[in-house]
């Protein structure tokens, strides 16, 4: 069963099970001893001029998933589909042919571009690769793509050095909708800005996904940035999706108790608010030795929560309409409760919604 | 003389840091690069007050000048004032500064990994700082294992013998907290403390902060960009722009009344959680170079009220309430507030000017 939202449109973006496990190795012989279990299982849609936001802490493979599904780093197992076309056992040709139509905007504006290239050349390189412009022709093009990321043709003979960071992120962009494509991976594209300049990069995404129909991936550790820019939301947790729903939905009525806890750390710039926090004791465990059964279990604050948690491994399953989330303690569920008593249960799964909004 | 200025009032017991005038040069060969120009402010006992902005604003370079640790082609120029407790730490000699380095004043850094020595174990890095202020090794190593226990790591005497990457990020965190606080100080200031963690342990670690702060009655100066953990944490808040102190509000005015046409942006530029908008507001442009900050008030290319006056006359401090400053003419002319450039938008749009 694909765990997706009906939806009667194809999607641009299908991903089924992907699975990317880091081999540890260790001795003179490198042998394999364990693996880091980077991502688990993780299926998703990308509708066409969609944004769908994928969230999560440090190391839970919110980049990992990012880089999989556009097959920069190679899969252990599942599949990728992009309008219709699976890209895990494509050759490698017709992939890069392909590439032109999925870009990525990566986070660190200092290291993701070439210090040597000037921004025209940065620029160009897409243009030249898939043969779209030559000549002049490729010269008001840049001049085109730097103008509608807010840049002067002027800076075109600069080089990356010269630029702040909100600028240099504007080149990377630029340079991304060069080959014009049709799905952006955006990998953490504001985290290395300040709060103004933030601003002004969103805003820019959000102008030329409305001009071009654009579909973006838009990962995230900040949930209030997602929350502004999502059509829909994908929680992950140590390698998987634990929820996924509607922006509004997910933000409302988290379902998921990490949801809920990491919607509850947030700070609020309102001196006067007083909300109820769900503070998560320990660390994230290690994805190299996942927890049994639901892997965020060892933190979890629901109060239902038993044995059964620590054997059973939730699915990912509606809990309300377009609402999926990973939780055998929140109803409704297909996981019964003569199952979970079987598993060592001793708590019936109830509906367990803490106060979030501000009292 | 402009010591009367400030939310400063008459009642108001003398407090335990008062910066007057700190100015902090740096002598690069792209000019003098003037990170903190002018800048006065202080800190009662058991207070915690928010210093923010944005990258270059000066923020820690302020908080680095408290502790002399400005290393050339950096100075802190003729002029400026520092008082600690009593001192005055612009004369004091080094090995006066040294035993209030770390004692009476102490720093926690952003980056808990490079702020550790990766080669001592965390408990013989807490306790040279108790040796260092004349603690036997024994004496030490307990404070140490006491300390790891007060700031929350569980089972204190077998971690002390860790090293920093056997812990997490939000551990590393706790130990430099336990190292910041080992010999009780008077003042502690944290910059960006929660910045390079998660959210979950970002709350874990400012929650900390504030039942250190109720335990032992520390005064915090608190350096970040996020307005969120100001809102949460400080009582008191000072916005930094350009190498100077913009505004200076409790708060709750702040954050329901901000005069400041910086404050403001920055108010409107951030996402919130529980708010959608169709589009951020943005403050255009980027924060001039240091070397070449503008004549007159120096917001003014970004700002979306600003007028020939702003061009000709750098604006003072004024008293906009029992406590509040700005650095803003609007002071003196309210109503120009009511009427913003209708160029801001075509400029927010265009970003780079």
């Amino acid at each position: 069963m694909r765990p997706t939202v009906a939806n009667v449109a194809m999607p641009l973006v299908s991903v089924i099970g992907l699975v990317k496990h880091f081999p540890i190795k260790s001795g003179v012989f490198g042998r394999q001893t364990g693996a880091v279990k980077a991502v688990n299982d993780v299926s998703f849609d990308v509708m066409a001029g969609e944004t769908l936001g994928l969230v999560g802490e440090s190391g839970c493979g919110k980049s990992t998933t990012g880089r999989l599904v556009l097959r920069l780093i190679e899969a252990t197992s599942g599949d990728v589909s992009f309008d219709g076309h699976n890209l895990m056992t494509m050759p490698r040709r017709d992939l890069r042919r392909l590439r032109r139509r999925m870009q990525i905007v990566f986070q660190d504006p200092f290291s993701s571009l070439n210090p040597r290239m000037t921004v025209d050349a940065i620029v160009r390189e897409g243009l030249t690769i898939h043969k779209l412009a030559e000549g002049s022709a490729a010269d008001r093009r840049v001049t085109q793509l730097l103008d509608e990321v807010g840049l002067r043709p002027e800076y075109a003979s600069r080089f990356p050095h010269e630029f702040s960071g909100g600028q240099r992120q504007r080149i990377g962009i630029a340079r991304a909708l060069a080959v014009e494509p049709s799905f952006i991976v955006c990998d953490e594209p504001v985290s290395a800005l300040d709060v103004s300049v933030q601003a002004q990069v969103i805003n820019l995404l959000q102008d030329l996904q409305r001009d071009r129909g654009l579909a973006y991936l838009f990962i995230a550790h900040d949930l209030s940035v997602v929350e502004h820019i999502a059509d829909r939301v994908a929680v992950m947790y140590l390698g998987k999706i634990v929820e996924l729903a509607k922006r509004d939905d997910l933000y409302r009525e988290p379902l998921m108790p990490y949801t809920q806890a990491l919607l509850s750390a947030v700070p609020v710039p309102e001196p006067r608010a007083k909300k109820a926090r769900i503070v998560l004791t320990g660390d994230v465990p290690s994805p190299a030795n996942l927890p049994s059964g639901c892997v965020f279990h060892p933190r979890c604050q629901h109060p239902a929560k038993d044995a059964a948690c620590s054997a059973i491994v939730p699915p990912l399953e509606l809990k309300a309409p377009g609402h999926l989330v990973a939780c055998i303690k929140q109803t409704p569920t297909a996981v019964s409760w003569e199952m979970q008593k079987e598993a060592g249960g001793t708590h019936q799964p109830t509906r367990y919604l803490p106060v979030l909004q501000p009292t | 003389m402009n010591s009367a200025r400030g939310p400063r009032t008459a009642d108001m017991p003398k407090p335990l840091l008062s910066i007057q005038d700190l100015r902090t040069y740096f002598y690069t060969e792209a000019g003098v690069a003037r990170a903190v120009d002018g800048v006065s402010l202080h800190i009662g006992t058991g207070e915690t007050v928010g210093l923010v902005g944005e990258s270059g604003c000066g923020k820690s370079v302020t908080a680095m000048s408290v502790l002399r640790l400005i290393q050339p082609p950096g100075r802190i120029e003729a002029g400026s004032r520092l008082e600690f407790e009593g001192r005055d730490l612009m004369t004091i000699t080094d090995r006066e500064l040294r035993g209030i380095r770390g004692a009476r004043i102490a720093m926690v850094f952003q980056e808990p990994m490079t702020a550790l020595n990766p080669v001592f174990t965390v408990g013989d890095q807490i306790a040279e700082v108790v040796r260092i202020h004349g603690g036997t090794r024994k004496e030490a190593w307990d404070k140490a294992v006491e300390m790891l226990g007060v700031v929350g790591i569980p089972s204190p005497a077998d971690r002390a013998g860790d090293y920093p990457h056997q812990l997490s990020g939000g551990m590393r965190q706790r130990v430099v907290i336990a190292m910041a606080l080992v010999m009780n100080p008077a003042l502690v200031i944290a910059d960006e403390p929660t910045t390079a963690l998660d959210v979950t342990i970002q709350a874990q670690i400012l929650e900390l902060l504030r039942d250190l702060q109720k335990k032992f009655g520390t005064s915090i100066l608190l350096i970040t960009h996020d307005l969120g953990v100001v809102a949460e944490t400080a009582s008191r808040v000072i916005v930094m722009y350009g190498g100077e102190v913009v505004e200076e509000a409790l708060v709750e005015t702040l954050f329901d009344q901000p005069h400041h046409p910086y404050t403001e942006g920055l108010l409107r530029a951030m996402p919130r959680v529980g708010e959608t908008r169709e589009r951020l507001s943005t403050i255009p442009g980027t924060v001039p170079p240091s070397t070449a900050w503008p004549a007159g008030c120096r917001f003014r290319d970004r700002c979306p009220y600003s007028w020939d006056r702003c061009e000709k006359e750098h604006p003072a401090l004024y008293q906009i309430g029992s406590g509040h400053v700005s650095r803003c003419h609007l002071a003196e002319d309210p109503e120009r507030r009511a009427h913003p450039h209708p160029a801001l938008v075509e400029r927010a749009a265009e970003a780079l000017t």
